[in-house]
């Protein structure tokens, strides 16, 4: 699993330049090496739904962040002045969450063995009960369908709010 | 289990972006690079060596190990809900600086007097 590994480490390297970059578009293109790892990620966990869907909403992502980059391209940033207090704090709140996210993982099943107590269930009776060949959906579509009907609301209340923000009639000057 | 901790790194580094950083899209791109952490974090623990994708096909025996699909579909619904966020957030950005002129929270502060 050394690929795993490769390309993770060259994804935690485009964040880091995407989030210390100075112009804002440079980011939002280091962003999207970010998200295209993440779809190499998934094709090698054994999970093309997710491949495809990430990539789609990748795209997406990238084309909503250049339309609200792309106007201005001047570097407008005030630095945070840098002190060894600020350093300090910094350092001892990332290693305070480091430290309890290990604590946290030595709990976990180890990697490439998980426990699918139901899992196994869906497995064993997609066929008979949904008709689907692909698990993954008919998880979405059968089994939980009612969280499919709720993210399929937050999808539609996101869009109202933007249109709602974005609107150019009756607004007040 | 190195592969959860770096997960983790990625975490830290998209909070990084959202805490300290005072530019409005470079706090959207911190909140992107969580919500990837996440979603890699907990298909990784799906993860099941030697087994095929969870997709049956013609002639497969009943002793064929899949990956966990369960954590496959609660996450394909998270990235959905990630795109309507950044959406939403992107628009209110683009609002703040169609009335303010800038992405910087500091100096809307300032302006507000």
């Amino acid at each position: 699993m050394i690929e795993l590994h490769i390309i993770l480490f060259f994804m935690i390297l485009a964040a880091l330049i995407a989030v210390e970059m100075r112009g804002l578009l440079n980011s939002v293109i280091a962003l999207g090496a970010v998200g295209m790892g993440l779809v190499l990620q998934f094709l090698l966990l054994r999970a093309p739904d997710l491949a495809i869907v990430q990539l789609v909403v990748e795209i997406l992502i990238l084309i909503l962040l250049i339309r609200a980059t792309v106007k201005l391209d001047r570097p407008s940033e005030s630095t945070l002045k840098e002190n060894w207090a600020y350093v300090l704090c910094l350092l001892l709140f990332a290693g305070v969450f480091l430290w309890f996210g290990y604590r946290a993982l030595e709990g976990l099943p180890l990697f490439g063995a998980p426990e699918m107590n139901v899992s196994d269930y869906y497995i064993s009776n997609a066929m008979e009960q949904t008709g689907a060949a692909n698990i993954v959906t008919s998880i979405l579509l059968d089994f939980r369908a009612y969280d499919t009907l709720g993210e399929v609301t937050v999808l539609f209340t996101s869009i109202v709010g933007a249109i709602a923000v974005l609107r150019k009639i009756g607004r007040k000057q | 289990m190195t592969l959860y901790f770096m997960t983790f790194i990625l975490f830290c580094i998209g909070m990084y972006a959202l805490v300290v950083k005072k530019n409005l899209v470079k706090k959207i791109i911190g909140l992107v690079i969580i919500e990837n952490a996440v979603n890699l974090f907990l298909i990784l623990v799906g993860f099941r060596f030697d087994a095929e994708a969870p997709i049956l096909e013609e002639g497969m025996g009943k002793m064929v190990a899949f990956v966990d699909p369960l954590p496959q579909a609660m996450i394909l619904t998270s990235i959905v809900i990630g795109l309507g966020v950044v959406a939403l957030l992107v628009a209110i950005a683009i609002r703040i600086y169609e009335k303010y002129g800038t992405f910087d929270i500091s100096q809307i502060r300032e302006l507000r007097g």
